[in-house]
C-alpha cells in the first residue's frame, strides 16, 4: 500500500467554506466548479433527451401534450448540450485543471479572468434555465431565420442572450489557455515536449477565440431583427435568410472541433499510458490538431448543400470537408499503431478511450457520407444526421470526457474508484449508445426527418429500439456519478501516480498542493517515455489502489 | 519523467517598492509582461473577428444593393465623420507618446498624454452624439422613428430603390458605429483608470505593462474606425 | 410487427445511382471501422500485459506508414468526392422537356399547382417516366420539400424560387415530408406523392379541375390586377410588351449603364414585386409595386402566363 504512505499535506481542497470556493482563483478549484456546473447541465439535457425518446416510442404524439412541447424540448436539449455542456466540458474542466500542471506552471496566466469566465457561464446558464422554466424556445439549436426572428413566439431573445453570454466564457477560457501555453511553460518544456493534450487544447482555444465572436454577431443580429423588426434576415423585410446560415455555421462547424479536439487530446494521453509505450507519430498528431482547427474554418457550407446556395459552392465545400478528414484519419491510425507491441491493460480509462476510437471512427466516416453532396441531398435533416453527430459527440466526445475523468480522478480527488464498477459503466455506455443511435442511421436513410413529433407508423420498431438503448445509456451515465461521488467518502488513497503515467501532472501529490509543485520542475525529456519494463510495478500498484 | 529542480515555487520575495508587483503565478517580471501583451494580442484577434462578422454582413448587403447603400450613405455627415477620424488619429498619437513616457518613467508626461488621449476620445464621442442627434432629427433611426427622407422618396420614382435596403444600411450603420462607440467608452474608462492610478502613484513601477496593453487596445479601436469611416461614409461621394 | 422496412423504395431514376454511391461509401466506412476495431481488439489481446509477445523495438514513427495512411484514404476520398459531385450535377440539371409543377410551402401545408391547371394540397400526382421540374417558393419561413423514395430534397425559401427535378420510375404512393424545421406542425407538414401511369395521370389532370390551365388562370389575373392596362399597348403609359420576354436577356438600366439580365422566374417575380429594382432600358419606372397584394400561388400563375405568351410567339 505505497499509496497510503503519502503523508498529509496542505492540498488545494483543504479550505471548505463556500466563500473559499466562490472566490477562488486556483485553476484546480475553478476546474471543479466547472465540473459541477456542466454535470448539472448534462443531466438537464439528458432529462430532455429522455422525455424526447419516450415521446418517440410511438408514432403519434401522446406522451407530450403538444408538438410545441416537443419542439421546445429538442431545442433546449441541443442548446444546453452544446453550449452549456460539451463546449465547456473538457477545456473548462480538465483543461483548467491540467494545463498548468502539465506544463509545470503554478496557475493559468490570468487566474481572475479564469474565475470570471466561470461566472459568465453561470450567468448564461441561469438565463438558459430561466428560459426552460418560463416557457422555452422552439427554434432548434440552429436558430434559423426567418423562423426565429419573425415567426416563433417563444423566448428567442433571451435564448440568444444566453448563447451570446456563454460565448464570452468560451472566448475568455481560450484566451487564457493560449497565453498560458505561450508564456508559462516550465524551463525545458519546449513545444515538442508538450503533451498532446496541451496541443489539442491549444488548437481548440484558437477556434474559440477566432470563431465565437462571429456566433455572437449572428445571434445579436437575430435579436436586433426580432426586437426592431428591421430586415436583416427576413426576406419579407428585405433581408437574406441564407446570410444567417453562413454566419451561424461559420462558427458552428469549427465549434464541432471545439467539442472534439479536446477528447482527442485525452485519448492521446490514455492510450500510450495503458499501452506502456511512446505514442506513435507524436509530431504528426500535434500538427494534425492544428490542421483540423485551421481547415475547420473552411467547410461550413456543408450544412447548406440543399439550402439554395450555388451548386459550385456546394462542391467546393464538399471537397474541403473531405480534406478535414485527413488529419482525423492520421490520429485514428496513430492511436491504433500505438498499441502495437505495447503492454496493454484494459483499465476503465482505456476502455473509454478505445470506445472513443471505434465510435468516433464510425461517426467520422458517416460524416464523410454526408460530405458526399449527392448522398447528403437525401439524408440532410434526417435521423442520419442525428446519428452522425451523436456518434461523434456522445460516442466520441462524451466518451473521451468520461475517460479523462476516470484517468485523472485520482489526481483531482486523491481517491481511486471501484475499478469493477468503472468497467461496468464503460461497457453499459458502449452498448446502450450503439443501441440508441445505430437504428437512427437506418431510420435516416429510410427518410425519417429530424425534429419530428409524430412520424409514420412503419418507423416505430427502430424508434423503440432507440428508446430502449437510451434507457440503458442513462444507467451508464448515472453509474459513474454515483461511484465517483461515493469514492470521496474515503481518505485519499491514490498516491501521486497510480497509473505510473509519465506526465508532469503525475509528479506532484494527489490532490496537488495549492501552487501545484513544491518546486517547479525542469523538463529534460519529451512526453510518453513509457517502456513495457516498467509495467510490472504498475500492476502491483494499480491493483492495490482499485480495491 | 526525470526532472531536476531549481526554482523555488512558493512565491517571489517581497517586491521592493519601485519594482512592479509580481503575481504569484509568474516566475519573473519579464514573463508577466509577456503574458499581458500576448493576452491583449489574442483578445484583439477576437475583436477582429467580432467586427469581421459585421463587416461581412455589410459587404453582402452592399454587394446586393449597391445603389441603396450609396444613397443612404449620403445621409451621413461626411464632415463630422472626417473630423472624428482626425480626432481619433490624434488620440492614437498621444497614446503612443504616453506609452513612450511610461517606458521612460516620465510620470508627468505620462499623465498629460493620458489625459489628452482620454479627452480626445471624449471629443469623438461628443461629435458622434451630435451626429446621432442629427440622424434622429432626420428620422433615420430604424426601429425607432425611421422614415424614408422626402427627397429620397421623391428620387425613388426615378431611381431603382428598395426602401427596406435603404433602412438596412442604417441598421448596420448604427450597429457598427454603436459597437465602436462602446469600445471607445471602454477605452476611455481604461485610460482614465490608468491616469488615476499613475496620479495616485499606485503602480509600484511606472505601470509600463499596463499602459502598453491599454495602448494596444486604444490603437485597435482607432484602426476599426479607420475601416468603418470609408466603408460607411465614403461611398460614391462624387455622384 | 416485424416486417418493417430497412431500406427505402427506389422510385425515381436517380435513386439507384444515389444508392450505388451510398453503398460504395458504406463499404468504405464499414471497411475502415472493421479494420480499426479488429486491430484494436487484436492488439489488446496479443499485447495484453501478461502475454509474452515480442515487444522489441516498437516503432515510434514511420514515414512510409504515415504516407500510406494519408495517401490511401486521400485516394478513396477523391473517388467519393468525384462520384458524388458528378451525380450531384446530374441531380441539379433538369432535362429541357420536363413537366412543370409549381409548389408553394406555407406553415404547415404544401400547395402544388400543375401547369395544366389542377391544384392540390399536401399531395402531388405525377406521371411515370416523365421528368418533372418543381419550381418552389415559400410564403413564410424556410421549408424543405423531401421525397425519400426519390432521394431528392430542396429547401424552399421565402422571397425566391428554388427548383428541383426527378423522374418517377415506379408506380406507387410515397411519403412527402417537410424536412426543414418550420414551427409547431413541422412534423405534420407532409402528405403523399402518387406516381401514376401517364394515361391515368392525364385523366386525373382533367378531373374536377377548373378546366383552365395555369397560364389561362394567369391571364385572368393579368387582367384582374390591371397589368393588361399598361402592358397590352396602352395609349397613356409607355410600357413594354411582355410577349417573348421570358427566357430572353433584357436590357436593364443601372445608373448610366445598361446591363443584360436573363428574364427568368426571379427576374419576372422581382419585376412585379419590386419593379424599381430593375428597370428596362428606355422606360420610365412608373410601374407600381404589387408587393403584398398578390399571393405566391397567383404570382406563379401570372409568371406561367407571361412564360406562355413567350412560347406562343416563338412557335408562330
Ligand atoms: C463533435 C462534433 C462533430 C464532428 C467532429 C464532426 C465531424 C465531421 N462532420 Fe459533422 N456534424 C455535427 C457534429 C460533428 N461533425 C453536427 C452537430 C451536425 C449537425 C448540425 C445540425 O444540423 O444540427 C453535423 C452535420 C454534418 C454535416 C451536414 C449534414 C446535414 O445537415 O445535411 C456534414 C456534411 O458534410 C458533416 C460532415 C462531417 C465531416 C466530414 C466530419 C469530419 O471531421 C470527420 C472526420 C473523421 C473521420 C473521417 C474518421 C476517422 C478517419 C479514419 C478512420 C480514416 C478513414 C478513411 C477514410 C477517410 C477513407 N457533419
Ligand atoms: C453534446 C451533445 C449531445 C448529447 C450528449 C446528446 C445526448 C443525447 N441525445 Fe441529443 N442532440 C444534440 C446533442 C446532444 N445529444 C443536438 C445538438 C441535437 C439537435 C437539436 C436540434 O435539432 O436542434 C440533438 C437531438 C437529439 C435527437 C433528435 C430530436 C429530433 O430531431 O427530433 C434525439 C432523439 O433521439 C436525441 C437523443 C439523445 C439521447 C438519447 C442522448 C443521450 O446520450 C442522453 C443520455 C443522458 C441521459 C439519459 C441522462 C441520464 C440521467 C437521467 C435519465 C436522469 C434524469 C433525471 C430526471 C428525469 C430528473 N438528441
Ligand atoms: C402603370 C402601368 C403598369 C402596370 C399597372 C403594370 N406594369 Fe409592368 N411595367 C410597366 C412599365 C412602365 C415597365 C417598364 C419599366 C420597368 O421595368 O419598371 C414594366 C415592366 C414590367 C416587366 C418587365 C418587362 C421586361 O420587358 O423586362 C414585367 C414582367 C411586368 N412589368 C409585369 C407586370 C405585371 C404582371 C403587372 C400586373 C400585376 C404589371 N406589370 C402592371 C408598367 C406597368
Ligand atoms: Cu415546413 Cu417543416
Ligand atoms: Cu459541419
Amino acid at each position: 500500500m505505497s499509496a497510503m504512505a503519502v503523508e498529509f499535506k496542505e492540498d488545494y481542497l483543504q479550505a471548505y467554506r463556500l466563500k473559499s470556493w466562490l472566490l477562488t482563483t486556483d485553476h484546480k478549484r475553478i476546474g471543479l466548479l466547472y465540473m459541477a456546473t456542466i454535470t448539472f447541465f448534462f443531466f438537464v439535457g439528458g432529462a430532455a433527451a429522455t422525455i424526447m425518446r419516450l415521446e418517440l416510442m410511438t408514432p403519434k404524439g401522446d406522451v407530450l401534450p403538444s408538438p410545441d412541447a416537443y419542439n421546445r424540448l429538442f431545442t433546449m436539449h441541443g442548446v444546453v448540450m452544446i453550449f452549456f455542456f460539451l463546449i465547456p466540458s473538457i477545456p473548462a474542466v480538465l483543461g483548467n485543471f491540467l494545463i498548468p500542471l502539465m506544463i509545470g506552471a503554478r496557475d493559468l496566466a490570468f487566474p481572475i479572468l479564469n474565475l470570471l469566465s466561470w461566472y459568465v457561464l453561470m450567468i448564461g446558464g441561469s438565463i438558459a434555465i430561466g428560459i426552460l422554466i418560463f416557457g422555452g424556445v422552439d427554434t432548434g439549436w440552429t436558430f434559423y431565420t426567418p423562423f426565429s426572428t419573425m415567426f416563433s413566439n417563444t423566448m428567442v431573445v433571451p435564448a440568444a442572450t444566453a448563447v451570446f453570454i456563454a460565448g464570452f466564457s468560451s472566448i475568455l477560457t481560450g484566451l487564457n489557455f493560449i497565453v498560458t501555453v505561450h508564456t508559462m511553460r516550465a524551463p525545458g518544456m519546449t513545444w515538442f515536449r508538450l503533451p498532446l493534450f496541451v496541443w489539442a487544447l491549444y488548437a481548440t482555444s484558437l477556434i474559440q477565440v477566432l470563431g465565437t465572436p462571429v456566433l455572437a454577431i449572428a445571434v445579436a443580429l437575430v435579436a436586433v431583427e426580432r426586437l426592431l423588426h428591421v430586415g436583416i434576415f427576413d426576406p419579407a423585410l428585405g433581408g437574406d435568410p441564407i446570410l444567417f446560415q453562413h454566419l451561424f455555421w461559420f462558427y458552428s462547424h469549427p465549434a464541432v472541433y471545439i467539442m472534439l479536439l479536446p477528447s482527442m487530446g485525452v485519448v492521446a494521453e490514455i492510450v500510450p499510458c495503458f499501452s506502456r509505450r511512446p505514442i506513435f507519430g507524436y509530431k504528426l498528431i500535434a500538427f494534425s490538431s492544428v490542421a483540423i482547427a485551421v481547415l475547420g474554418f473552411l467547410v461550413w457550407g456543408h450544412h447548406m448543400f440543399v439550402s439554395g446556395q450555388s451548386m459550385y459552392a456546394g462542391m467546393i465545400f464538399s471537397f474541403l470537408s473531405f480534406m478535414v478528414a485527413i488529419p482525423s484519419a492520421i490520429k485514428v491510425f496513430n492511436w491504433t499503431a500505438t498499441m502495437y507491441k505495447g503492454s496493454v491493460r484494459l483499465d476503465t480509462p482505456m476502455l473509454y478511450a478505445l470506445g472513443f476510437i471505434g465510435l468516433f471512427t464510425m461517426g467520422g466516416l458517416t460524416g464523410l457520407m454526408l460530405a458526399s453532396v449527392a448522398i447528403d441531398v437525401h439524408v440532410h435533416d434526417t435521423y442520419f444526421v442525428v446519428a452522425h453527430f451523436h456518434y461523434i459527440m456522445v460516442g466520441g466526445a462524451v466518451m473521451g470526457y468520461l475517460g479523462g475523468i476516470h484517468f485523472w480522478w485520482p489526481k483531482m480527488s486523491g481517491r481511486m474508484y471501484s475499478e469493477l464498477l468503472g468497467k461496468l459503466s464503460a461497457l453499459t455506455v458502449f452498448i446502450g449508445f450503439n443501441l440508441t443511435f445505430f437504428p437512427q442511421f437506418v431510420l435516416g436513410y429510410l427518410g425519417m426527418p429530424r425534429r419530428y413529433y409524430e412520424y409514420p407508423a412503419e418507423f416505430q420498431v427502430l424508434n423503440v429500439m432507440s428508446t430502449a438503448g437510451a434507457s440503458i445509456l442513462a444507467v451508464g451515465y448515472v453509474l459513474p456519478l454515483a461511484y465517483l461521488l461515493f469514492s470521496l467518502r474515503r481518505p485519499p488513497d491514490a498516491g501521486p501516480n497510480p497509473w505510473r503515467a509519465s506526465g508532469l501532472e503525475w509528479q506532484t501529490d494527489s490532490p496537488p498542493p495549492v501552487h501545484n509543485f513544491e518546486e517547479i520542475p525542469i523538463v529534460t525529456r519529451g512526453p510518453y517515455q513509457y517502456s513495457p519494463e516498467g509495467a510490472e510495478a504498475i500492476d502491483g500498484n494499480g491493483d492495490d489502489a482499485s480495491r | 519523467m526525470e526532472t531536476v529542480t531549481t526554482h523555488r515555487a512558493s512565491g517571489p520575495p517581497a517586491a521592493p517598492s519601485d519594482e512592479p508587483i509580481l503575481e504569484v503565478q509568474f516566475d519573473d517580471l519579464e514573463q508577466q509582461h509577456e503574458a499581458s501583451s500576448v493576452g491583449m494580442w489574442v483578445f484583439l484577434a477576437t475583436e477582429v473577428m467580432f467586427f469581421g462578422g459585421l463587416i461581412a454582413a455589410y459587404a453582402v448587403y452592399r454587394a446586393i444593393s449597391p445603389s441603396e447603400v450609396a444613397l443612404a450613405s449620403q445621409h451621413l455627415n461626411v464632415g463630422l465623420g472626417c473630423l472624428n477620424t482626425v480626432i481619433l488619429l490624434g488620440s492614437s498619437l498621444s497614446m503612443a507618446l504616453a506609452v513612450r513616457a511610461a517606458q521612460l518613467q516620465s510620470r508627468r508626461n505620462l499623465l498629460w498624454f493620458l489625459a489628452i488621449t482620454a479627452a480626445l476620445g471624449a471629443c469623438f464621442l461628443g461629435v458622434k452624439a451630435v451626429e446621432y442627434y442629427q440622424e434622429y432629427r432626420e428620422h433615420l433611426i430604424p426601429g425607432w422613428n425611421f422614415q424614408i427622407p422626402a427627397q429620397v422618396a421623391a428620387k425613388s420614382s426615378s431611381l431603382p430603390l428598395d426602401p427596406r435596403r435603404f433602412e438596412m444600411f442604417f441598421v448596420l450603420y448604427f450597429f457598427m458605429t454603436g459597437l465602436h462607440a462602446f469600445h471607445l467608452i471602454v477605452g476611455i474608462a481604461l485610460v482614465s483608470v490608468m491616469a488615476l492610478l499613475t496620479w495616485r502613484r499606485w503602480f509600484s513601477g511606472s505601470g509600463e505593462t499596463q499602459i502598453e496593453v491599454t495602448g494596444l487596445y486604444w490603437h485597435f479601436v482607432d484602426v476599426v474606425w479607420v475601416f468603418l469611416y470609408p466603408l460607411l461614409y465614403l461611398i460614391d461621394v462624387q455622384s | 410487427m416485424w416486417n418493417f422496412p430497412l431500406f427505402p423504395d427506389q422510385a425515381s431514376t436517380i435513386a439507384k445511382h444515389v444508392d450505388a454511391l451510398y453503398f460504395f461509401a458504406l463499404g468504405i466506412a464499414g471497411f475502415f471501422t472493421a479494420m480499426i476495431c479488429v486491430l484494436i481488439l487484436a492488439f489488446a489481446a496479443r499485447y495484453r500485459r501478461k502475454s509474452t509477445a515480442d515487444r522489441l523495438n516498437p516503432p515510434t514513427a514511420s514515414r512510409t506508414l504515415e504516407i500510406i495512411w494519408i495517401g490511401g484514404p486521400m485516394l478513396l476520398m477523391l473517388t467519393m468526392f468525384t462520384w458524388a459531385a458528378i451525380l450531384f450535377y446530374k441531380m441539379y440539371d433538369p432535362p429541357v422537356d420536363a413537366l412543370e409543377v409549381y409548389v408553394v410551402g406555407k406553415q404547415w401545408m404544401w400547395h402544388a399547382q400543375h401547369s395544366e391547371g389542377r391544384a392540390e394540397i399536401n399531395e402531388l400526382h405525377v406521371p411515370l417516366g416523365r421528368p418533372i421540374r418543381l419550381t418552389m417558393t415559400s410564403q413564410d419561413v424556410i421549408h424543405s420539400f423531401f421525397i425519400p423514395a426519390f432521394r431528392v430534397k430542396q429547401d424552399v425559401l421565402p422571397g425566391r424560387y428554388t427548383t428541383m427535378w426527378f423522374e418517377p420510375a415506379k408506380i406507387g404512393r410515397y411519403h412527402l415530408f417537410c424536412a426543414e424545421y418550420c414551427g409547431t406542425n413541422h412534423s405534420a407538414m407532409g402528405g403523399w406523392v402518387y406516381v401514376m401511369e401517364p394515361v391515368e395521370f392525364q385523366q386525373w389532370l382533367s378531373q374536377a379541375g377548373t378546366g383552365a390551365s395555369m397560364a389561362e388562370q394567369g391571364e385572368r389575373l393579368f387582367v384582374q390586377y390591371h397589368c393588361a392596362g399598361c402592358h397590352r399597348g396602352s395609349q397613356t403609359v409607355h410600357a413594354p410588351r411582355l410577349e417573348g420576354v421570358y427566357g430572353r436577356p433584357v436590357p436593364v438600366q443601372q445608373g448610366t449603364e445598361v446591363r443584360f439580365t436573363l428574364a427568368d422566374y426571379r427576374y419576372i417575380r422581382d419585376s412585379i414585386l419590386r419593379p424599381k429594382s430593375e428597370v428596362v432600358a428606355g422606360y420610365e419606372p412608373v410601374m407600381p409595386s404589387f408587393e403584398g397584394q398578390i399571393t405566391e400561388p397567383d404570382l406563379l400563375k401570372i409568371i406561367a402566363y407571361i412564360k406562355s405568351i413567350g412560347a406562343k410567339e416563338a412557335t408562330q
